[in-house]
């Protein structure tokens, strides 16, 4: 890549929009999933999480791929590590001095964004081997693919599951049978394994839209 | 006694790992397709949580908690050192898989060519840190405790790994809706069987 080349070209485009659709990483890439079910019950906690991902992602895509010709490739899982281990913590002492209520609902899974594989995933597959800028957009693309998918199944568990969505009300309350109407909430979409097959379900839309993704027998 | 037995059976299956938390999905989904090599791995993660989650309560409860520090001098006993949790933890994880994969290249080749990439990819399995974060959050009271509850939560991945990679076994030869076929069956398989797992939660122990 010249030093000349613009800030937005076609090939730089690409690694921010590739992720949301045909290169999403939890559908297609298969990373990330373990955080991406546990945190969708509702909308705020999946926003909150997607945020941290990106952050996290993108600073060590840059600071790994400042550093991809001075690590030694025996350590550099260890190395890896540490950066992603340093900037979680950052981003959890963060989370608990301004947004409390929602950083103890994420409980243990803030933590758990250091195993997050989408993170390792990016960093040996692109990070290693490319400059900061591209890598700073690859960690971008990624995680708004990764939040994409967290706000789509967010979306259906918090509007079957709870009736609102960011903690709106949006089934008006008279619907209700407590209140003399004919609806009642879903309690199976609070569950986790509706998760998992909510997610089951945009593989199998997602697939039909894009055929060549489908896997080979 | 009986409360070790208690929470041995409530971390395998009421809070078993990968139905009730989904952590350990990435290698879940990875590794299961036979079912030789998820027994491979998934007594590895036995292995490795049941070693793990008691020295990370060592570290928890004589370094990193507030006031932990006071063994060492009187004056410590205001520091809090636990804001380094999730780096010490990482850390000890990292080395315990190292010291593992090199036991198991020693004592059984075959096993360790077979798990190739997955056994230091355990380093960044999401069930073994969350087995540690677990562990401090619910404050075991003794390292028989976090130790029982190590080694059963490994146990619970164990059985759902190689519950799912039994069933990806058999489902290759059914007719499956060509966009659904591999991940999108086995998500939906997975929350079959987490649904199956919910019976467990009205067991009261």
């Amino acid at each position: 890549m010249s030093e000349k080349e613009p800030l937005f070209s076609p090939k730089n485009r690409k690694l921010i929009f590739n992720p949301l659709s045909k290169d999403n990483p939890i559908t297609v890439q298969v990373l990330g999933i373990c955080s991406a079910l546990a945190v969708t019950v509702k909308m705020k906690p999946a926003f909150v999480m997607a945020l941290s991902v990106m952050v996290v992602l993108a600073s060590a895509n840059v600071i790994v791929s400042l550093l991809r010709n001075t690590i030694p490739n025996r350590i550099r899982i260890i190395v890896q590590l540490v950066i992603i281990a340093l900037l979680v913590i950052l981003v959890d002492q963060v989370l608990k001095a301004y947004v409390y209520d929602v950083s103890k609902q994420l409980s243990v899974f803030v933590g758990l964004i250091i195993t997050n594989c989408i993170i390792m995933g990016r960093l040996e597959a692109f990070a290693l081997g490319n400059k900061p800028w591209p890598s700073f957009l690859d960690g971008i693309g990624n995680a708004a693919g990764y939040g994409l998918i967290l706000m789509i199944v967010a979306f259906f568990r918090e509007l079957f599951g709870s009736g609102s969505i960011f903690g709106f009300q949006i089934i008006p309350d008279v619907w209700y049978i407590k209140n003399g109407g004919f609806y009642e909430n879903n309690g199976l979409m609070v569950l986790s394994p509706m998760a998992l097959i909510t997610v089951g379900i945009i593989i199998w839309v997602h697939r039909s839209k894009n055929r060549d993704l489908i896997e080979k027998k | 006694m009986e409360n070790l037995v208690n929470i041995f059976v409530k971390s395998i299956f009421i809070d078993n790992m990968v139905f009730a938390y989904f952590l350990g999905m990435c290698s879940y989904l990875a590794v299961s397709k036979t079912v030789k090599t998820s027994v491979g791995l998934g007594l590895a993660v036995v292995f490795v949580l049941g070693i793990t989650v008691p020295v990370d309560y060592l570290l928890h409860n004589f370094v990193l908690r507030e006031g932990a520090l006071a063994w060492l001098s009187p004056k410590f006993a205001e520091v809090d050192l636990s804001f380094l949790s999730f780096i010490m933890f990482i850390a000890i994880i990292a080395s315990m898989v190292q010291l593992v994969e090199m036991i198991v290249e020693k004592f059984a080749p075959a096993l360790y060519s077979s798990l190739g990439i997955f056994l230091p990819l355990i380093a960044v399995n999401c069930a073994i840190l969350g087995g540690s974060l677990f562990m401090q959050e619910r404050d075991y009271n003794s390292i028989a405790e976090a130790t029982s509850f190590g080694l059963g939560s490994g146990l619970g991945f164990f059985l759902a790994i190689i519950g799912i990679a039994a069933i990806r076994e058999k489902i290759r030869y059914s007719d499956i809706p060509a966009p659904l076929r591999g991940l999108g069956i086995t998500f939906i398989i997975t929350g079959l069987m987490g649904l199956a797992f919910m019976s467990f939660m009205g067991i009261k122990i």
